[in-house]
């Protein structure tokens, strides 16, 4: 690293400009060539990919982990990490469930499913700051926490979700398109622009890219802290209501190993898990690729054993490849 | 030993990066028995320079020649084995482990069998640090000593693997002057041993303390080498600049100006005890001591980053308790970090972002950031600070330590603070960026702001504050100004806590 820091930089503008400019085209493109290289290769092996209904699928599909992967690139921006995203979905789900279940009242229902799933945050973000718990183990702990609560609240039993309006909001279509992706969508451009041009983004990137730095130059650092778990919680509450109006019920195991899912969208997506750098447009592009990769391995019917060791070799690709010329 | 042979020398090397070339068809020579300083601004190529001595840069052009012989390192392994053992400003030591482990990392001596022998280990240890005149037990842990202890730890494990040459990179960057009168005694004792060393320091007044001979590069060329007798400090910095160093004057204090920031009998358990000062509109107040002196834990108890336990302090008259930097903010403190790195700067992000971290709400308007306001200021600063980089966009990581400082500089000024905290203003900053520092300081005194300074520096402390406090053993052990600003009081306030009956000494006139 010490390499750049001694060149003067007045003179770094001139010379060679072509090999400087590849090696940053690939750092902040590297996901995006990634997402094309991956579509063409797609196609070329199975040629259902290509049609309409399969790449609805596939958005449909991407939504969930999308969303979960734009709270989770929140956290990880300050230089956390969220490990109870997948657990915290269950608790939002059945809580979503129980609560149309009892009153049969959609709205109510959903606030049920993103309160929890703040309140979650919540905890996690107090437990974080106050409680100076590593965001690993803090959210490890709330992992069992959420899930046992989930079991707990449902005797172990799935709750049927029967509401036919509601059910629309994970099998309709707006304009053509899977209702989730709409909502996905929504979510990463609010994400997106408030990471850009709100105080709060700023304070995000700083605070993952030298905490103590902030916190001299008047970075409320706790409340930030605080409320990108609150954020990673609310969009697992988000997540909840894709997931129970997509599969019609809402069993205390759904979601698991999602978290997994979400951090390699991010990742992939170009963000360092050291803090600091990458964002959400980046996670989006993650996300398409994880789900591409599963839909082109179902389409090919490669073994379900096999699936995860093709998406685990192409998380550690992209990181190699994306990550070159990045430090840490 | 023939002393008049160079042991080392290096023809024409050259290293290019893209889009520059650091190090320019280079001659540099070295004898055994000499310290030879090594001097120019942040960029000159000093760096890129001993990083191809030592192996860890490989050179496009050149030869190095060792004992008349052409080698060629592609390690830093290499390089050590050749006897060559660079000291880096960042050490690399490790803290869990004790001194013996990490001077003698990679060959510790093994005993019967897959144990190692530690009495030997620690036997050896002893005899090398007893070889630098340090007196260390070798089963401390490393991560307990402080940094000129562990710099010296450095050295040892250099010497324990016999290198013939020493590189120090700015050594003295984090070393107080008592530190450094010890370093440069090993140093001395070193060279009688025959060893020879290359010295880099910002700091003209020690290569002329330490140095045999010194060499100047600039834009990444070699200016000239001379024996240190030959030169004079004016010539060196003419040399390394291209430019005459200007003289600056203390401000005069103005009595009538309001006192701005009052400090009572503040104190804060192991580190300082009943501190009082005031400051005013207008005042550049320079803090003296030695490190550990408590200087930086108080800069940083006034600001809020850590928690008085006793004492009040008033800003404009009114009593405050500031229990986060958040709200000294409010009150118009700011500080500048003892370590831009660690402290002060968002290394992988934009200038511009580090530049307005500390002032956002200023250019936002109803929860909404206006990019082009805050382009408008951050460029305005640029100029104003005459930073030097490709744009407000370029991250800070790649700017030079003086443009660094600057940058963190700039944070203060766009938030537009009256009351100035400053710890260590050009820490590892060349020459022509400090000046402008200085005179920067002085134009924020000048239009009202007040300028509390600490700094390891004296010379610098005299240059720019008409008043200075002196801090030993985390209390105030004298105050001087006027005709008493004399640089023998304050450093026999520095080290023996001023007159022999124990008050402070205060000293106005």
């Amino acid at each position: 690293m010490g390499l750049q820091q001694s060149l003067p930089v007045e003179r770094a503008a001139g010379g060679d400009r072509q090999r400087l400019d590849v090696r940053e085209m690939l750092t902040r493109y590297g996901t995006f060539i990634a997402l094309i290289v991956l579509i063409v290769v797609a196609a070329l092996l199975s040629p259902r990919f290509l049609s309409p209904v399969n790449l609805m699928n596939v958005l449909r599909q991407t939504a969930i982990v999308g969303v979960l992967g734009i709270g989770m690139t929140f956290v990880i921006l300050t230089a956390g990490i969220d490990l109870s995203v997948g657990a915290t979905l269950a608790l939002s789900a059945v809580m979503l469930a129980g609560t149309l279940e009892s009153t049969g009242n959609i709205a109510l229902a959903m606030l049920a499913a993103v309160l929890a799933g703040m309140a979650v945050g919540l905890g996690n973000g107090l437990g974080v700051t106050l409680g100076r718990v590593q965001p690993f183990v803090m959210t490890l702990g709330m992992l069992g926490i959420a899930r046992s609560l989930a079991f707990l609240y449902t005797g172990g039993e799935p709750i049927p979700v029967l509401d036919r309006t509601f059910l629309t909001l994970g099998i309709g279509y707006l304009w053509k398109v899977p209702i989730p992706s709409i909502i996905f969508i929504a979510i990463l451009i609010v994400a997106a622009l408030v990471l850009r041009y709100t105080p709060f983004g700023r304070a995000v990137y700083a605070i993952g890219s030298n905490e103590e730095a902030a916190r001299l130059s008047g970075i409320e650092v706790g409340r930030v802290k605080t409320s990108v778990y609150v954020i990673s919680g609310f969009t697992a509450g988000i997540g909840a209501i894709m997931y129970c109006s997509q599969f019609a019920s809402a069993p205390p195991i759904a979601g698991e190993g999602y978290e997994l899912d979400a951090i390699a969208a991010v990742v992939v997506g170009g963000t360092s898990l050291f803090g600091g750098q990458g964002g959400v447009i980046g996670t989006f592009f993650g996300a398409l690729i994880i789900g591409i990769l599963s839909n082109v391995l179902n389409l090919m019917g490669v073994s379900p054993f096999a699936q995860p060791l093709a998406k685990g070799a192409l998380i550690i690709l992209a990181v190699l490849i994306v990550g070159r010329g990045r430090r840490g | 030993m023939n002393r008049n042979s160079p042991l080392l020398e290096v023809v024409g090397i050259t290293r290019r990066f893209p889009g520059v070339t650091a190090v320019d068809g280079v001659d540099f020579s070295l004898r055994a028995g000499e310290v030879h300083a090594l001097l120019g601004e942040n960029g000159a190529g000093k760096s890129t320079l001993i990083k191809i001595l030592g192996g860890a840069l490989g050179k496009d052009r050149g030869t190095i020649l060792l004992n008349g012989a052409s080698v060629d390192f592609h390690s830093p392994a290499d390089a050590l084995a050749a006897g060559i053992a660079v000291i880096y400003q960042e050490l690399v030591l490790c803290p869990h482990l004790s001194v013996a482990e990490n001077v003698l990392m990679g060959h510790l001596p093994r005993a019967a069998g897959l144990g190692i022998d530690w009495p030997a280990a620690n036997r050896r240890v002893a005899g090398v640090l007893a070889q630098l005149g340090v007196t260390l037990a070798p089963t401390t842990l490393v991560g307990r000593l402080s940094t000129a202890q562990q710099q010296l730890v450095e050295i040892a494990k250099a010497l324990s693997r016999d290198s013939r040459i020493l590189v120090l990179d700015e050594p003295s960057a984090a070393l107080g002057q008592r530190d450094l009168e010890h370093l440069f005694g090993v140093m001395r004792l070193l060279r009688e041993q025959g060893v020879a060393l290359v010295y880099i320091s910002h700091r003209l007044e020690e290569v002329f303390a330490i140095a045999d001979r010194v060499s100047v590069l600039k834009d990444g060329r070699l200016v000239g080498h001379w024996p240190i007798g030959e030169v004079t400090m004016q010539g060196l910095v003419r040399a390394m600049t291209g430019r005459d160093l200007g003289v600056i004057g203390g401000a005069e204090t103005d009595i009538a100006a309001p006192v701005r920031l009052e400090v009572r009998g503040l104190g804060r358990k192991d580190a300082f005890q009943d501190i009082s000062l005031s400051l005013r509109a207008g005042e550049i107040v320079g803090i003296a001591g030695i490190v550990g002196s408590g200087r930086t834990e108080l800069l940083r108890a006034i600001f809020g980053a850590d928690q008085p336990e006793t004492g009040e302090i008033e800003v404009d008259g009114v009593p405050v308790r500031l229990r986060s930097p958040v709200q000294a903010l409010r009150h118009g403190l700011g500080l500048l970090p003892e370590d831009r790195k660690l402290q002060g700067l968002l290394l992988g992000r934009a200038l511009r972002e580090n530049v307005s971290l500390a002032s956002l709400r200023r250019f936002t308007r109803f929860g909404i950031l206006r990019p082009a306001q805050e382009e408008r200021a951050v460029r305005a600063l640029m100029g104003e600070l005459q930073i030097v980089a490709r744009g407000s966009g370029q991250s800070v990581e790649t700017l030079s330590g003086g443009n660094q400082q600057k940058v963190v500089l700039a944070r203060w000024l766009a938030r537009q603070c009256g009351i100035l905290l400053f710890d260590e203003p050009t820490r590892g900053v060349d020459v022509g960026a400090k000046e402008e520092i200085y005179r920067l300081i002085h134009a924020l005194a000048a239009s009202g702001a007040a300028v509390l300074i600490v700094s390891s520096e004296l010379k610098e402390l005299f240059a720019i504050c008409p008043r200075i406090l002196v801090m030993r053993e985390g209390r105030l052990a004298g105050e001087f100004a006027g005709s008493h600003l004399r640089e023998e009081e304050v450093v026999d306030a520095m080290l023996m806590g001023g007159r022999s009956d124990g008050t402070a000494a205060v000293a106005t006139g």
